[in-house]
């Protein structure tokens, strides 16, 4: 009985995109706006945005992503150098200071997805879990977009 | 005396000068310049290269003379900055309408292994209808990165996989296939559709 009470609140939660777990730091956490890009197969990495708000008191540490829609979920930075030349990079951890907010969004940071599982269609959506530094994690629903969007409205 | 004076004030002001264009010599075109910042493309005239568009049909620099063009180069396995520049263009060509109708919009692989001409094919068909896809071999994308002054390389990712980094500007040509400005990756979107419509309207100016 109690374990179902748990499920439900854990299921609410998800649902409601709340932190799941009560943890220092982490369950201070709200996830923004995410949204991802549909995919043409699988064969491509795909790339979803979102934005990170720490609304608590102490900072938080971004360690990495788990989804099961990729078996290589992680966090990457595009950068353009002063000959125009774009390049992509792991940024490992991001440290977001309490009441800070990081974006990820087009042309900067990314949740990269690589070896995608299956195609990432538009209007479907899928799960994400943030996983921080205190062993907490936030699991959001992330909607998918047409390939062409530009921002969490389309 | 005077005369004297005048000689000397002459040849210091003649000095001063000449060390002024010294400088401006070494610090503009001498070993004191700076990097150039963004090498500029060859005019479309001066190009040779061949690749082939997402119809099959072959094309090249001479394909885009007589409209305006912009030119970017890419690759459809790009997570973010192509899908971005792309749906980026689109709005830009949704916004300009008509004004743009004859425009040639051209994304250029620079993964001649995986962007084969149905890859491009597909991959522009999500975008607006205007924007082509030109692919080819690895020679003929050598070419035209080259005559387009873009770079691209090769690097591999921690998922065995590679990327490529790539020139992200979008070049701009006139009708006569004259350079006609760049609109750089992370350049606010609130000026790339002004900056076409100048080149839009310079061009008008010159057909009237």
């Amino acid at each position: 009985m109690k374990s179902l009470a748990t499920a439900a609140v854990t299921a609410l939660s998800l649902f409601l995109g709340l932190p799941s777990a009560i943890f220092a730091g982490s369950e201070d956490v709200v996830v923004e706006n995410p949204w991802a890009r549909a995919s043409i197969g699988t064969n491509r990495p795909g790339a979803a945005y979102m934005t990170v708000h720490n609304t608590g008191a102490d900072p938080v540490i971004l360690l990495g992503l788990e989804t099961p829609l990729a078996m290589m979920p992680d966090i990457h930075q595009t950068t353009t150098d002063a000959n125009g030349v774009s390049s992509m990079a792991p940024v490992g951890e991001i440290t977001i200071p309490p009441g800070e907010r990081v974006s990820l969004e087009p042309g900067g940071l990314h949740a990269m997805l690589m070896r995608l599982q299956t195609p990432m269609i538009e209007g479907e959506v899928f799960f994400m879990t943030l996983i921080f530094d205190d062993g907490g994690a936030v699991t959001i629903d992330v909607p998918i977009l047409g390939i062409a969007a530009r921002g969490p409205e389309g | 005396m005077q005369r004297r004076q005048l000689l000397i004030y002459g040849s210091a002001a003649g000095f001063g000068l000449a060390l002024t264009l010294f400088a401006g010599w070494w610090q503009v075109d001498g070993p004191g310049a700076p990097e150039a910042a963004a090498k500029r493309p060859l005019p479309l005239t001066q190009m040779d290269f061949q690749m082939t568009d997402q119809a099959g049909e072959t094309v090249g620099p001479e394909t885009l003379i007589g409209n305006l063009s912009m030119v970017f180069f890419g690759f459809t396995y790009c997570p973010d900055v192509c899908p971005t520049t792309l749906s980026d263009i689109s709005g830009w060509l949704d916004d300009l309408g008509d004004e743009v109708a004859d425009m040639n919009v051209v994304f250029i692989t620079v993964d001649p292994e995986r962007d084969t001409v149905e890859a491009m094919a597909e991959y522009v068909s999500y975008f607006h209808p205007a924007i082509q896809g030109w692919s080819g071999s690895p020679q003929q994308t050598r070419q035209a990165a080259a005559a387009f002054r873009a770079n691209y390389e090769k690097v591999s990712t921690e998922s065995g996989d590679y990327t490529m980094n790539h020139t992200a500007s979008v070049f701009m040509f006139d009708t006569e296939g004259r350079f006609a400005g760049t609109i750089d990756y992370h350049e606010p979107r609130e000026f790339a559709v002004p900056k076409i419509r100048r080149v839009l309207a310079r061009s008008k100016e010159e057909t009237s």
